[in-house]
């Protein structure tokens, strides 16, 4: 029989559970199949590594998440993505919104997961992680504060600005207006 | 617009973070007002899309595994129960082969001494105990010609009280030798000469276990042959003959 590690031991148990939906906030925040296994992977090794430091007891998935969040932002995509931050990226939210269109009503009537996840996809990704961990995640706003290294009012300021751009881009589409996304695409509003 | 402050803050109580009295207040409104509560609903239904669709994408397997395995705990520098084990099998398994050789030979040694006696007494027993009858070692050993794929040479007898009766052939593990009976004070003394390849075990003096044995035995080998020399005399009656023969041969 071989001698394990209590500590290494206790990350498996620990971090494989989480598995799936690191993969998935990976995969939505890479949009590509290999740099998310690459993300992944690499959270992994990290936090078997780290994981020494790791206060037992403390938010562990909160603790993963911003390993895996920590490591996209040092790779290619991750620089290439926040190369086009915004000085000030959470004061301009009103100009997108879209009182007079309902989109959610449309989108309800035609019941169309697709073209809520192409928006979700087309949000920049300081949004979209945000998005995905409020409601995918379901994580809490001091979570997610604690996730992404960030006060709980920015957390909330972009997560308004996200609902508002993911409103303002169903509307666009359900509109048929293809050059709607580029008013809130990476390239102007990357943070 | 009237619902204004409560549509900027929606989302928020949606979310479950507005602290307890103002979300008692949101509930009181939103049950209240027809805008508000069509508004919240859509919006509800738009989180559960993005919640249900948003996880869309699945690691493969094979994926799952690779990173199970780099996480995997490490066996320590040490030998655990398995390598234990194995080294213990091992070590039993090469015991057991040189047990099993070592008991194997001494099973041959004894079944080649056993069988010695067997045809010494059988010989005996028999009715007709040589098939060439002469005391004449110049004619019993020309019988042997043509009919052992050896040859080997009898000594001379004068003065030394043994007396030779006469010759057959004889069969050890299938191959063919010399019997040869000699006689002394009334005892019968059995000769047999082999090829020392032909027999199955490797032999020796000291292989010999005479407690074992009812009678008295001495074995060499001598110029590619195998002598064993056995009766009911006295061991020195079989010392004297072995003697004779090697002193020929």
């Amino acid at each position: 029989m071989s001698a394990t590690s209590p500590q290494s031991a206790s990350f498996e148990e620990l971090a494989m559970p989480l598995f799936d939906q690191l993969y998935n906030f990976a995969r939505w925040l890479t949009r590509n199949t290999e740099e998310a296994e690459d993300l992944v992977q690499e959270t992994y090794v990290k936090g078997l590594k780290g994981f020494s430091s790791f206060q037992l007891g403390t938010n562990f998935r909160a603790w993963m998440y911003r390993i895996l969040r920590n490591t996209f932002l040092t790779s290619r995509t991750g620089l290439r993505v926040t190369m086009s931050v915004p000085l000030d990226p959470e004061q301009d939210a009103s100009e997108l919104a879209i009182e007079n269109d309902t989109p959610e009503t449309i989108l309800l009537r035609r019941s169309n997961s697709q073209l809520v996840l192409n928006a979700v996809d087309h949000l920049p990704v300081h949004y979209r992680e945000v998005l995905l961990l409020c409601e995918m995640e379901e994580m809490s706003y001091l979570e997610i504060a604690e996730t992404l290294s960030i006060p709980v009012g920015t957390v909330m300021s972009r997560l308004s600005r996200a609902r508002s751009t993911l409103r303002h881009h169903l509307g666009r589409k359900l509109q048929g207006d293809e050059a709607g996304m580029e008013i809130v695409g990476e390239t102007n509003y990357g943070l | 617009m009237v619902c204004e402050s409560w549509n900027e803050k929606l989302d928020t109580y949606l979310d479950g973070e507005l602290g307890e009295a103002e979300t008692r207040s949101f509930d009181a409104h939103v049950r209240g007002c027809h805008s508000c509560s069509a508004d919240a609903l859509t919006r509800v239904q738009l989180k559960r899309t993005i919640q249900v669709a948003g996880k869309h994408f699945t690691p493969s397997a094979d994926f799952r595994r690779r990173v199970r395995q780099s996480i995997a705990p490490k066996p320590q520098r040490r030998l655990g129960v398995g390598w234990i084990l194995a080294t213990a099998v091992a070590v039993i398994l090469v015991v057991g082969a040189l047990t099993s050789t070592y008991v194997g030979s001494r099973a041959d040694r004894g079944q080649v001494f056993s069988e010695i006696a067997d045809l010494h007494v059988a010989t005996l027993a028999s009715s007709s105990p040589v098939d060439v009858i002469s005391t004449d070692r110049h004619t019993v050993k020309p019988w042997f010609q043509g009919k052992i794929p050896f040859a080997f040479n009898l000594p001379e007898l004068q003065n030394s009280g043994f007396s030779l009766l006469g010759g057959r052939m004889s069969y050890l593990d299938q191959a063919p030798g010399a019997h040869l009976i000699y006689d002394v004070r009334k005892h019968h003394i059995s000769v047999f000469v082999f090829q020392e390849r032909s027999l199955p075990a490797r032999l020796d003096e000291k292989s010999l276990a005479p407690k074992q044995l009812s009678f008295n035995m001495e074995t060499w080998t001598q110029g590619g042959l195998r002598y064993f020399v056995i009766g009911d005399a006295s061991g020195a009656d079989i010392d004297s003959l072995a003697r004779l023969f090697k002193a020929a041969s």
